[in-house]
């Protein structure tokens, strides 16, 4: 298990273009990864759970992997939070 | 190039209001004459005797107007520009309203071997018909390899490699009640610069499909008159893949893809094929959602929208609780 906390630095947050980024991105992996906002945990394969969260500019995200390549899947994850999506 | 000779023409089975109504008075032998041009001229300033530029590959169209000059010209014995008009190897003369022409006429026209015919239809309708029938048979065609089903009221050409499932897709959409146009090869037309019409190859052989461990079966018999369509303008297209795990599907689909078919872009999409997915369902949503997006309903980039609007006031609320406890720790 394999952990990282990011923060969202795109002014728009998360929504229907990012989200399906990272779901692209996470696809690629073979391990379980899971993105997780205050008490909310949802798969970062699933685009809806993703966009559901609500995550605005600013909030806190742990980004969460376990599985033979975590620790790529999670780096990979979190790049894509400090690439700020590749917006703005 | 194909071609359409006035034989051809007269020859035509066209239904009520096609039909073009045509008679042969003279020329028969100029029946082979070809129609290269999916245009007519109304020779009323050859027949005046101007023949600069003149449109001698066009049928000849004449109304009532050409037709009493005409008339005058026999009557004064002036008639030079007529026999000139016969020099020129016409693809035929139409008369339209019956108007029957004068003797001397089809006498000149039958020297020439210049076929004259006489319609009972108005100038403009048999213009409208005529200019209607050559342009869709002049109009710039290609053959594709795909199933043409109408969805929900779209057309729907379901391409991909052979064995990927198109025929069994397009059986159970036809058993959904949706209607065949044509199986495996489909006939492409671009109509009016823009209007891509689909139709099988063959009339005779149409309707039929081979499905695998059935063999060739007949659509209109097994599911009724109600299951086949001749001829449908093509929406969007749909293309069957094997599912790679390598590739990128659409996830969100707020960005349209568009194929071009003879030029005419049209909306397309790429659906994975795996166990478990049930593509006829797919393609039918896909047809009610392109019908919603021709309506200016995009749901995905709606969706977008409000999840940003939903996002943004988030964030307000959260920057204005920053504000507000930031000012009580002061105090």
């Amino acid at each position: 298990m394999k952990q990282k906390t990011t923060t969202i630095k795109n002014r728009a947050g998360i929504h229907a273009r990012p989200a399906a980024l990272i779901v692209q991105t996470a696809s690629q992996f073979e391990s379980n990864i899971y993105l997780e906002k205050d008490s909310e945990k949802i798969n970062a394969k699933s685009i809806m759970g993703i966009i559901t969260l609500g995550a605005s500019y600013k909030t806190d995200i742990i980004v969460s992997a376990e599985g033979s390549d975590e620790e790529e899947a999670v780096e990979a994850i979190a790049a894509l939070f400090e690439k700020k999506f590749e917006e703005e | 190039m194909k071609s359409l000779t006035v034989l051809d023409l007269l020859d035509l089975d066209l239904k009520e209001h096609n039909a073009l109504e045509l008679k042969c008075l003279a020329g028969r032998k100029g029946l082979v004459r070809e129609i290269t041009v999916p245009e007519l001229n109304r020779p009323g300033l050859p027949l005046n005797g101007f023949y600069e530029n003149f449109a001698e590959q066009r049928i000849q169209l004449v109304g009532r107007g050409e037709y009493a000059f005409l008339e005058k010209l026999f009557k004064e014995g002036t008639t030079e520009s007529v026999e000139k008009l016969f020099t020129y190897t016409i693809p035929c003369c139409i008369f339209s309203h019956n108007l029957q022409p004068h003797k001397y006429f089809l006498e000149i026209a039958e020297k020439s071997q210049t076929p004259v015919l006489i319609s009972s239809l108005t100038s403009s309708e048999i213009s409208v018909r005529l200019i209607r029938l050559l342009s869709n048979f002049f109009a710039p065609q290609q053959t594709v390899h795909g199933v043409l089903v109408e969805v929900a009221g779209s057309g729907v050409l379901i391409q991909g490699d052979s064995g990927v499932g198109k025929s069994e897709t397009a059986l159970e959409l036809i058993e959904r009640g949706h209607r065949l146009v044509a199986d495996d090869a489909v006939v492409i037309k671009c109509i009016s610069g823009n209007n891509l019409i689909g139709s099988g190859t063959n009339k005779v052989i149409g309707h039929h499909m081979e499905i695998r461990g059935l063999g060739i079966i007949n659509i209109s018999h097994i599911f009724g008159v109600g299951a086949i369509r001749d001829e449908k303008q093509i929406d969007f297209v749909v293309q069957l893949e094997e599912w790679d795990s390598s590739q990128i599907y659409d996830r969100i689909g707020s960005h349209d893809t568009t194929t071009d078919i003879l030029g005419v872009k049209v909306p397309y999409l790429k659906i994975p094929v795996k166990p478990g997915r049930n593509i006829p369902i797919i393609i039918e949503t896909a047809a009610l959602n392109e019908r919603l997006k021709q309506k200016g309903q995009y749901s995905a980039r709606e969706f977008n929208k409000n999840i940003i609007q939903w996002l943004e006031s988030e964030n307000a609320r959260k920057v204005y609780l920053e504000n507000y406890n930031n000012k009580q720790d002061i105090k």
